[in-house]
């Protein structure tokens, strides 16, 4: 399956990463190449086979439903870029 | 000092015979004066460690010792340790220091063990070679124009070079195993679920799995006493019974049934790395274990299921790097949507990047039947190969790598070529089986690895059988030329 630059953009602004206008030509010929090598998955039956989430075929363990953990928002904010009050900064969102 | 396995070292501090300061300031001295030829450890706090083993000096002398009690180990740097900087090899969180300890962590703290320093590794696990840290490739002790693999190369030079008696690491598709191989020491990925991946930093959460790296099986197995067990705040940790997996090293192989896979001999296996192989097996046959050829239909579509199934989980898994709540921000962003594109450009690396777009394509709505699912439906025929071939053989052997440690930059410029050194290694992780790579000999004086790999949950036959391999060989006791030097 042949990409074309243009979806690369369109997946990396799904990704959030900017890729620079000297870079993204390189960027979409190594990932074209990494899609052809997997496209061989393609050529296989995997009619009624079902998909492996899990390498045990484990299921999520639920937990009862108590607080366990002590709050420790300072610390954790601590090692944040930006905090004002206990919230985190980001730039204006809204004017 | 240096040269002592672990078993020696606990053995030694329980008799006296030298206290955990003296081994910690030994091991911390060897850094000082090798590692600027290896470059495996991103942070070593001196002070602390010895901190720290003044304290199990303390407890060895009250009789309140620990299993590991006074033992250095060194960390990958993707284990978040409480106030030591967890980097995973990446610009992302080379500011980051977590506020709390990863499950293996407290476990090694709880055992005694002194955190010796945090290791060198490919950035947040993502290669073969180790050349995609953000803090330059560590290097292979046999020879420093080589890698030492990936990602968890910086344990591996690290107990190559003798600057740590024994190290962790983590395997999502190779990067415990890999490195032992090309470094010439034993490394164990368990079963999946066998170990808490709880704090370790994530790349694909249904892969990962942590592990010891050390010179012998024995220390392997020692380390995994401590590190095996289920994990309440960990969903996927499993429940099953753990075991002392030193209990049962000296058991005979009379009888044992190991299966050769062909895909694992075939073409692509250097010529010299088949015959170390080979001579190893004889060895085990030597033992009364009977060699029975097989075969994993599916092992050639290994690579491209796995590079599905752990980009997608990686894309997901890292889209948290937001440059808001920890970790690397770029400067001056004029919007949200600039901070998010701007951090995420600027704090990941090329590969990692890489990945999270595959992943992110192919989750992508319209592909993800044609890409995620049918990759997780091929997952299943791969793991129900090993399981018809379990049903005939105890354990699986073969060559780790297509061949052994290649130079820096030889592989670099082309991932599917990097991709490529993992084709024996991912499909284990696929079936969440244990494996494990242990030294069998060497080509041109790099080391060359034998893999092992067994049922789930079958940890100490492995070891069992590794360990009276060492026992008849000398491999793993070999130490490399670089590592004769230094203060001791």
């Amino acid at each position: 399956m042949a990409i074309e630059q243009g979806e690369i953009e369109k997946i990396a602004e799904l990704s959030r990463i900017r890729i620079s206008d000297e870079e993204i030509g390189q960027v979409t010929q190594r990932i074209a190449e990494i899609l052809q090598m997997v496209d061989q998955l393609q050529a296989v039956d995997t009619h009624d086979v079902e998909p492996m989430a899990n390498p045990l075929d484990a299921t999520q363990r639920l937990r009862p439903d108590k607080v366990t953990q002590s709050n420790r928002r300072d610390a954790f904010q601590a090692i944040a870029p930006a905090v004002e009050n206990g919230l985190y900064l980001v730039p204006k969102v809204i004017e | 000092m240096h040269t002592k396995s672990v078993a020696q070292l606990v053995k030694g501090l329980r008799e006296r015979q030298f206290s955990s300061v003296e081994v910690t300031r030994a091991y911390l001295d060897r850094i000082d004066a090798l590692d600027s030829q290896y470059n495996s450890f991103i942070t070593v706090d001196a002070a602390a460690a010895l901190a720290a083993a003044g304290g199990a000096d303390e407890r060895l002398a009250s009789g309140t010792a620990n299993a590991l009690t006074g033992i250095p180990i060194a960390h990958k740097d993707i284990f978040c340790t409480d106030g030591v900087r967890t980097s995973c090899g990446s610009r992302m969180l080379d500011n980051f220091v977590p506020p709390y300890d990863a499950s293996v962590i407290q476990r090694f703290k709880s055992a005694g063990a002194v955190l010796l320093g945090k290791t060198n590794m490919d950035e947040f696990a993502m290669g073969s070679s180790n050349e995609s840290s953000f803090y330059g490739p560590a290097r292979n002790p046999w020879n420093t124009d080589l890698v030492p693999g990936g990602s968890s190369g910086g344990s591996a030079a690290a107990v190559a070079g003798l600057l740590a008696p024994a190290a962790t690491g983590t395997d999502t598709g190779g990067s415990i195993r890999q490195p032992a191989a090309f470094c010439g020491i034993t490394g164990l990925k368990p079963t999946y679920g066998r170990v808490s991946r709880l704090g370790i930093v994530a790349f694909a959460s249904s892969l990962d799995q942590a592990g010891p790296m050390a010179h012998s099986a024995e220390d392997c197995a020692f380390l995994l006493n401590t590190m095996a067990g289920h994990d309440p705040l960990d969903s996927t940790s499993s429940t099953a019974a753990t075991e002392d997996y030193c209990a049962t090293l000296g058991d005979s192989l009379e009888g044992l049934r190991i299966g050769l896979p062909t895909e694992y001999f075939g073409e692509g296996l250097d010529v010299a790395t088949g015959e170390c192989i080979n001579n190893a097996l004889k060895e085990l046959e030597a033992q009364g274990a009977t060699l029975v050829e097989m075969s994993l239909p599916h092992s050639a579509l290994t690579i491209p299921t796995y590079y599905i199934i752990a980009p997608a989980e990686a894309s997901t898994n890292l889209a948290r790097f937001d440059g808001v709540r920890y970790g690397y921000r770029c400067e001056n962003p004029v919007d949200l949507h600039d901070l998010y594109s701007r951090t995420r450009q600027e704090g990941f690396g090329e590969e990692v990047k890489r990945r999270i777009l595959v992943g992110t394509y192919a989750l992508s709505a319209g592909y993800y039947d044609a890409y995620y699912k049918k990759a997780q439906q091929i997952r299943r025929l791969i793991t129900q190969d090993f399981m018809h071939c379990f049903e005939q053989v105890d354990v699986i052997a073969g060559p780790t790598t297509p061949g052994p440690a290649f130079a820096l930059g030889a592989k670099s410029d082309d991932p599917i070529s990097m991709y490529l050194e993992d084709v024996y290694t991912l499909a284990v992780n696929l079936a969440g089986l244990p494996g494990m790579s242990l030294p069998a000999g060497f080509v041109e004086g790099k080391p060359v690895g034998l893999q092992l790999i067994g049922r789930h949950f079958s940890e100490a036959r492995l070891l069992n059988v590794a360990h009276r391999f060492q026992q008849a060989t000398d491999w793993h006791l070999r130490t490399p030329d670089s590592a004769k030097g230094g203060t001791l």
